[in-house]
C-alpha cells in the first residue's frame, strides 16, 4: 500500500504492506505484473488517456501560459496584433495592490476552509464513521456527499438563502432575532464556511479509504496500552495515513485555489473582501478583457500551487524522519 | 498577421504531440519541447485547414449554401434572446414575425430565402466574448444583435467592416437613415462609416415613488433643479420615514456598468465634464473630485444604502425595494419602467402608473452641466451589425433593413414598448406610455453616449472600482480620485488623460 | 464514540457515567453536522414548490406552477438531455482511460511519475481557467469540432484526466499485485487480469470517479458555453442562464424550479451507485 501520489522514499516506506510486496515483485519475480503487462502492454494502456491529455489538457495549457507573456485580449487591436510583452504582465499583477489583495485572500481562504476546514472535518467525519453502520451514519454521509455533488450554481442560492439578513434560514435559527447579514458583516467566514460544507465529502471519502489500511492489530495493541482515541489518532493512525493526508492536501488546496464559486456568493464583495484570485482573473480577463494578463496570473498560481506542494511533501517526509 | 503565425506554430505542435502519443504511447510530455519548429510548417498546410474544411459542412449550412444568385439562400442571426427565458420577447418576435414576414417578402420576388435564429440566454458579458471568439475566426451569424459600446473594440480588432464596404453603397440610400436621429445613428459609426443599424435606445432620469414623497410632505410632483434638490428631498425623507432609502445611486463593481451608466456619468455630466472630451480621459480634476463629492455625501450621510451597492445582489434588490416603496428615488435607464416595475415583470407595482414618476437629472446647479445644460441624461444603444465572413452580404443587409424598417420596428414596439431609434416609430408606437415618450421627447435631445474608445470597458471597470472604493470607506474623495488615475494611466497612458487638480 | 462506548468495564460507575456523556457528547456532535449539513438543502425543497419563491427558505405557499412554466420552455429537457449525454461520453471516457493508465502507471515503474501526474494536474487548473478560452476555442475550432458535443467531451476529459489517474493510481496500487499473478499462471491476457481481477476489486473507487466525473461536468459551464453554438445543444448549466432577465436579474420561480430538475439525476445518480456498486475510495481488500 502505498498512496502517496508524490512518492519520497520515506513517507510511503514502512507501514505499507502492499507498496512492500509490489516493490519486490518489481525487482525481480518473474510473475510480476509489470511483466503480465510489458512495457508493450503498459504503453497501449497508457495511450488513450496520453493522447487526450496531450492534445486537450497538455496543448492548450501550455498555449494559455504562452499566452501569458503577450498582451492578448478578447477585442481590440490586441485581439488583432497581440505583442510579446515578456514579464511585464507579472511585474504589473506584483505591483498591483488589488492583486496583492486576491493573492492574501485566496491564502487565508485555501487555509481555512481547505487544508483546516475540509481536511480536519473530512478526518473527524471518517473517523466517526470507522466502526459505526447505523441509519444515523448513512443518512449523515449521504447529507455531506449531496452538498458535493449539488451543482454549483444551484449551491450559490441554497446559501444565498442560508445567510440572508433578513429572512435567512440561519438568522431564523439563531436566538434573539438577529438580522445579520452574514455576507456583509462576516463575508471570508461565510465563504469559508461554505466551501467546508460543500467540498469536504471528498476528504471525508479519502480518508474513510485511508483508516482501512490501519490494521487493526496496531489500534488493539495501542488500546491494551490504555491509549484512548486521541493517543491512537495520533500515535498510530495519523503516521500510518501520512500518504493519504498528502494525496487530500494536495487535490484539496489545488481545487480551492483555483475555486470559482464564492463568485456567485458575492461576486468578490464586499468591497473585494472576498475577491479570490479566480475571481480577480475573471475581473481583469473577462470584465476588463485582458486575457494575456489573465493567462500570466494563471502562471503565477501554477507556481503557487507548485511552492504549495513541495511544502506539504517536504514537511510531511520530515515527520516521517 | 501574428494570430496567424500562431495558430500555424499550434498546428504544428499538435501534429506533433498527436505523433508522439501515437508513436510510443508511454513517453509522455516530449511534444511540449517540440513547440519551437512551428514556423517550419509550411503555409499552405495551415492556410488550407483554416480557410477550408474547418468547419464540417454539415454543422452548419449557412457556409454551405451556394452563389446568391437565383439560389437558395440562407443565411443567420443571433440575439441574446430565447424563447422562454431571457428576451423572450425578442426571440418571439423573431421567430413569430421577422422571420417568416421577411421570408414571405423574399418568395413574393421568386427569392428562396431561409433565415436561421441562433438564440442564447446568457449574460451579455458571456454573449460578447463568445461573439468575440467566432468574429475571430470568420465564423458566427450573419446578422448579429449588438451593444452599441462595443463597437470600437470590435472594429479595431477587424472583426467588423463598414456597411458601405461589405454590402456597397446602396446602403447610404436605405429610407430609414432619415428616421434616426444623429445622435442615435452615430453609436454604430465610427469614423464616419456606419457598421450597423440602431435598433433602439434608452435615457436616464430620476424615478422616484411619489406616495412616499407625498407621505414625506414633499407633494407628489418632483422636478429637482441642482443637485442640491435631490440631496434635501432625500434629507427630508431621511427625517420623515426613517425606514425608507432616500436616494440609490448606482455605484460599485457589483452593479457593473450600471454604476457607470447610470450613476457616475450622469453626475460627473452634471459637473459640466465628460468621460472623454475627444482629445483626453478625464483624470483626477475638479469635475471628477465633484462628482465623487456628490457620492460621498449621498452615502456618508446614509441618504443611500451603502450595503446594498456592495452586495453580490444589489441590483436586485434596489429593484425590489423600490417596487415595495422601501426605496424613494433611484436613477435608471427606462428599463425599469418597461422591464422591471411592468405589470409582467419581475418586481411588479401595481399601480405602477400612479405611484412612480420622473423627472430629468439635474445638472449640479442650473446651467452647470455639460453643453451648459440643466439637465443631463446617458443613454445607451442596441443594434444589429453584420459579419464580415458573411457569404450574402445582399440577403444580410435586406434582413437587416427589414428589421429597422417603420412596419418591422411597429411590430415589435407593439410587443414591447421601447424607445427605438426611429423617430417615425416612436411618434406612433409608444405615444400612449407617457414614460417613454418622455424618454423619446425630453431625454434624448439632452443625452450623452459613452466615449467610442476600444479601452472604454476598461476605464469603465475603473470608475465602477474608484466609486466602490469611496462608498464603501475605502477611499477619501482624494484618495479615490488619485488612484483612479493612476489606474487610468495604465489603461490609456500619460499622454490620454487630462488632470489639473486644484 | 461507539469504539470507546463498548470497552466499558462493568461495575465502575464512573466510567458508566463517563461512558453515557461520551454518547450524549456524540449523538450531540452527530446532529449538529447533520443539521449543518442538511440546512442550506431547505431552500431546494421548499422554493421551487412555492407561489412566490424569494431568496430564503420557508414553508411555501404550495403550488407546481413553477414546474408547468419551467416546463413550458422549449430548452428545459433538452438542456438535461445533452447534459447527461457531456456528462456520460465524458465518464466513460475518462473512467476507461484514466483506469487503464493508472492501472499501468500502478504496475510499471516509470521514474518522475509522480511529478508528472501532479504537474498535468496543475496543468487542469490552468485550462479550467478563464484564461484558456481562446486556446480551447482556437484548438476545438481548428479540428472542426466546434458546436459538436464530441470536442465539448474531450475537451472535459482532458481536463479531468490527471485527477482520475491520480486517484485511481491509489486505488491500484492498493490491489495486491498476488492476484493478478494467479491470473497470469492461468494464461490470462493483461487486459483480461484486469478486467476480471482488478476491476472487480477497485469497483468502488471507480464508482467514486465516475460520479465524480458525471458531478463536474454536469456543473460545467465554460466549455460547453464556448464550444457549443446551437440552443439545442445546450447542457444545463449554460440554460441555467436563460432564467435571467435582459437586467441579469434572477427569475426566481423559473430558477428555483429549474434548480430542483438540474439537481435530481446527479442526486438520484449517487444513490443509484451507492447502492448499487458502492461509494468508497478502497478496494475490496478486506483486512
Amino acid at each position: 500500500m502505498s498512496p502517496s501520489p508524490v512518492r519520497s522514499p520515506a513517507v510511503d516506506a514502512p507501514p505499507a504492506p502492499g507498496g512492500k510486496g509490489r516493490a519486490r515483485e518489481d525487482a525481480g519475480s518473474q510473475r510480476s505484473p509489470a511483466e503480465v503487462l510489458g512495457v508493450k502492454g503498459a504503453a497501449s494502456f497508457v495511450a488513450p488517456a496520453v493522447g487526450i491529455v496531450g492534445v486537450f489538457l497538455i496543448f492548450p495549457a501550455l498555449w494559455t501560459l504562452y499566452l501569458g507573456i503577450t498582451n492578448l485580449r478578447l477585442t481590440g487591436l490586441a485581439a488583432a496584433e497581440p505583442q510579446v510583452v515578456g514579464l511585464d504582465n507579472v511585474t504589473q499583477a506584483l505591483s498591483d495592490p488589488s492583486f496583492l489583495n486576491a493573492l492574501w485572500v485566496t491564502a487565508i481562504f485555501v487555509l481555512g476552509s481547505a487544508v483546516i476546514g475540509q481536511t480536519v472535518l473530512g478526518l473527524g467525519l471518517a473517523w466517526l464513521f470507522r466502526n459505526w453502520h447505523g441509519w444515523g451514519r448513512q443518512a449523515l454521509e449521504v447529507l455531506v456527499i449531496f452538498a458535493w455533488i449539488i451543482p454549483g450554481s444551484v449551491v450559490a442560492f441554497l446559501w444565498i438563502a442560508m445567510l440572508d439578513g433578513e429572512s435567512g434560514t440561519l438568522n431564523a435559527l439563531l436566538p434573539g432575532g438577529v438580522g445579520i447579514e452574514w455576507l456583509l458583516t462576516y463575508p471570508m467566514l461565510s465563504i469559508i464556511v461554505f466551501n467546508i460544507w460543500r467540498g469536504t465529502a471528498f476528504a471525508m471519502l479519502l480518508f474513510g479509504a485511508a483508516l482501512n489500511t490501519v490494521p487493526p492489530s496496531h489500534l488493539e495493541t495501542a488500546r491494551l496500552a490504555g491509549a484512548g482515541a486521541w493517543r491512537q489518532l495520533v500515535d498510530i493512525v495519523l503516521p500510518t495515513i501520512r500518504g493519504h493526508i498528502l494525496t487530500a492536501l494536495l487535490l484539496v488546496s489545488l481545487w480551492t485555489f483555483n475555486l470559482f464559486t464564492p463568485f456567485l456568493l458575492t461576486r468578490g464583495g464586499p468591497n473585494f473582501q472576498t475577491e479570490v484570485l479566480p475571481i480577480y482573473i475573471y475581473r481583469v480577463a473577462i470584465s476588463q478583457g485582458e486575457l494575456g494578463f489573465g493567462a500570466a496570473i494563471g502562471a503565477i498560481m501554477l507556481v503557487i500551487n507548485l511552492a504549495i506542494a513541495l511544502v506539504y511533501i517536504h514537511v510531511l517526509s520530515e515527520r516521517a524522519a | 498577421m501574428s494570430r496567424r503565425v500562431l495558430r500555424l506554430r499550434w498546428l504544428s505542435l499538435l501534429f506533433v504531440l498527436l505523433m508522439v502519443a501515437a508513436a510510443c504511447a508511454g513517453d509522455d510530455t516530449s511534444g511540449e519541447a517540440a513547440t519551437e519548429d512551428g514556423d517550419a510548417t509550411p503555409e499552405d498546410v495551415g492556410a488550407g485547414t483554416e480557410e477550408g474544411e474547418a468547419t464540417p459542412d454539415d454543422e452548419d449550412e449557412t457556409e454551405a449554401a451556394a452563389e446568391p444568385t437565383g439560389e437558395p439562400v440562407t443565411i443567420s442571426i443571433a440575439e441574446n434572446a430565447v424563447r422562454g427565458g431571457k428576451n423572450a420577447i425578442m426571440a418571439d418576435y423573431l421567430i413569430d414575425y421577422a422571420i417568416p414576414t421577411f421570408t414571405e417578402q423574399m418568395a413574393a420576388d421568386g427569392r428562396d430565402v431561409t433565415v436561421e435564429f441562433t438564440e442564447s440566454g446568457i449574460e451579455d458579458e458571456d454573449y460578447k466574448s463568445r461573439l468575440a471568439l467566432d468574429l475571430s475566426v470568420g465564423e458566427g451569424p450573419d446578422v448579429i444583435g449588438f451593444d452599441s459600446f462595443w463597437l470600437s473594440e470590435f472594429v479595431a480588432a477587424g472583426y467588423l467592416q463598414p456597411l458601405t464596404e461589405l454590402v456597397g453603397p446602396e446602403v447610404d440610400d436605405w429610407e430609414g437613415w432619415e428616421q434616426i436621429p444623429e445622435a442615435v445613428a452615430g453609436s454604430l459609426e465610427l469614423e464616419g462609416e456606419r457598421y450597423g443599424l440602431p435598433l433602439g435606445t434608452d435615457g436616464r432620469v430620476l424615478f422616484y415613488r411619489s406616495d412616499v414623497l407625498a407621505e414625506a410632505g414633499l407633494g407628489e410632483d418632483f422636478q429637482p433643479e441642482s443637485w442640491e434638490d435631490i440631496l434635501e428631498a432625500a434629507r427630508t425623507i431621511a427625517e420623515e420615514l426613517p425606514d425608507v432609502t432616500p436616494l440609490q445611486v448606482n455605484a460599485g463593481t457589483s452593479m457593473g456598468e450600471a454604476t457607470t451608466l447610470q450613476g457616475f456619468m450622469p453626475i460627473l455630466l452634471g459637473t459640466g465634464a465628460q468621460l472623454h472630451d475627444g482629445e483626453a480621459w478625464i483624470g483626477d480634476t475638479p469635475q471628477l473630485r465633484q462628482a465623487l463629492e456628490f457620492y460621498d455625501e449621498v452615502y456618508s450621510e446614509g441618504l443611500g444604502d451603502a450595503e446594498l451597492q456592495v452586495r453580490a445582489d444589489g441590483r436586485d434588490r434596489s429593484f425590489q425595494e423600490f417596487s415595495e416603496g422601501g426605496i424613494a428615488m433611484l436613477i435608471e435607464s427606462d428599463y425599469l419602467w418597461r422591464g422591471v416595475i411592468a405589470p409582467e415583470a419581475l418586481f411588479p407595482v401595481e399601480n405602477r402608473d400612479e405611484v412612480v414618476g420622473w423627472a430629468k437629472i439635474p445638472a449640479m446647479e442650473p446651467g452647470a452641466g455639460i453643453r451648459g445644460q440643466d439637465f443631463v441624461s446617458a443613454s445607451g444603444g442596441t443594434g444589429r451589425v453584420l459579419n464580415p465572413g458573411t457569404e450574402h452580404p445582399q440577403e444580410a443587409w435586406e434582413f437587416l433593413s427589414f428589421l429597422g424598417s417603420e412596419e418591422a420596428l411597429t411590430e415589435f414596439v407593439e410587443r414591447e414598448p421601447r424607445v427605438t431609434a426611429r423617430e417615425d416609430v416612436n411618434a406612433t408606437g409608444i405615444a400612449d406610455d407617457p414614460m417613454l415618450t418622455f424618454i423619446a421627447e425630453e431625454t434624448l435631445p439632452i443625452t450623452w453616449y459613452r466615449p467610442g474608445f476600444e479601452e472604454y470597458p476598461q476605464v469603465s471597470e475603473a470608475i465602477q472600482r474608484m466609486v466602490e472604493n469611496l462608498v464603501a470607506g475605502r477611499n477619501s474623495v482624494e484618495e479615490a480620485a488619485q488612484a483612479f488615475e493612476a489606474d487610468l494611466q495604465g489603461i490609456v497612458g500619460e499622454e490620454n488623460i487630462r488632470s489639473e487638480t486644484g | 464514540m461507539t469504539a470507546a462506548g463498548a470497552a466499558v468495564a462493568p461495575g465502575n460507575s464512573r466510567r458508566v457515567v463517563k461512558s453515557v456523556l461520551t454518547r450524549i457528547g456524540f449523538y450531540v456532535m452527530v446532529l449538529l453536522l447533520g443539521v449543518f449539513f442538511a440546512l442550506p438543502m431547505l431552500w431546494l425543497l421548499a422554493a421551487p414548490f412555492d407561489r412566490t419563491p424569494t431568496l430564503a427558505a420557508g414553508v411555501p405557499d404550495f403550488t407546481f406552477d413553477n414546474f408547468v412554466r419551467v416546463f413550458e420552455n422549449p430548452f428545459v429537457l433538452p438542456s438535461l438531455r445533452n447534459s447527461l449525454i457531456l456528462a456520460l461520453a465524458t465518464m466513460v471516457l475518462v473512467v476507461t482511460a484514466a483506469a487503464l493508465c493508472a492501472y499501468a502507471l500502478s504496475r510499471v515503474h516509470l521514474p518522475g511519475r509522480d511529478i508528472l501526474l501532479y504537474v498535468l494536474l496543475l496543468f487542469s487548473a490552468v485550462v479550467s481557467g478563464t484564461a484558456a478560452m481562446v486556446p480551447l476555442f482556437l484548438l476545438i475550432f481548428e479540428i472542426g469540432l466546434i458546436n459538436t458535443h464530441t470536442g465539448v467531451v474531450l475537451v472535459l476529459a482532458g481536463g479531468l484526466m490527471p485527477a482520475g489517474i491520480f486517484i485511481l493510481k491509489d486505488f491500484m496500487d492498493s490491489t495486491p499485485a498476488s492476484y493478478e499473478e494467479s491470473a497470469r499462471v492461468a494464461g490470462a491476457s493483461a487486459l483480461q487480469t484486469l478486467r476480471d481481477i482488478v476491476v472487480p476489486v477497485v469497483r468502488p473507487g471507480l464508482a467514486v470517479i465516475a460520479v465524480w466525473t458525471v458531478v463536474q461536468v454536469w456543473g460545467d459551464f465554460l466549455i460547453p458555453f464556448i464550444l457549443l453554438r446551437d440552443p439545442e445543444l445546450a447542457p444545463a448549466a449554460v440554460v441555467m442562464f436563460n432564467f435571467y432577465t435582459e437586467g441579469g436579474q434572477a427569475n426566481l420561480p423559473l430558477i428555483s424550479a429549474y434548480s430542483f430538475l438540474y439537481s435530481v439525476p446527479v442526486v438520484v445518480m449517487y444513490l443509484f451507485v451507492n447502492r448499487r456498486y458502492g461509494f468508497r475510495f478502497y478496494g475490496g481488500i478486506k483486512r
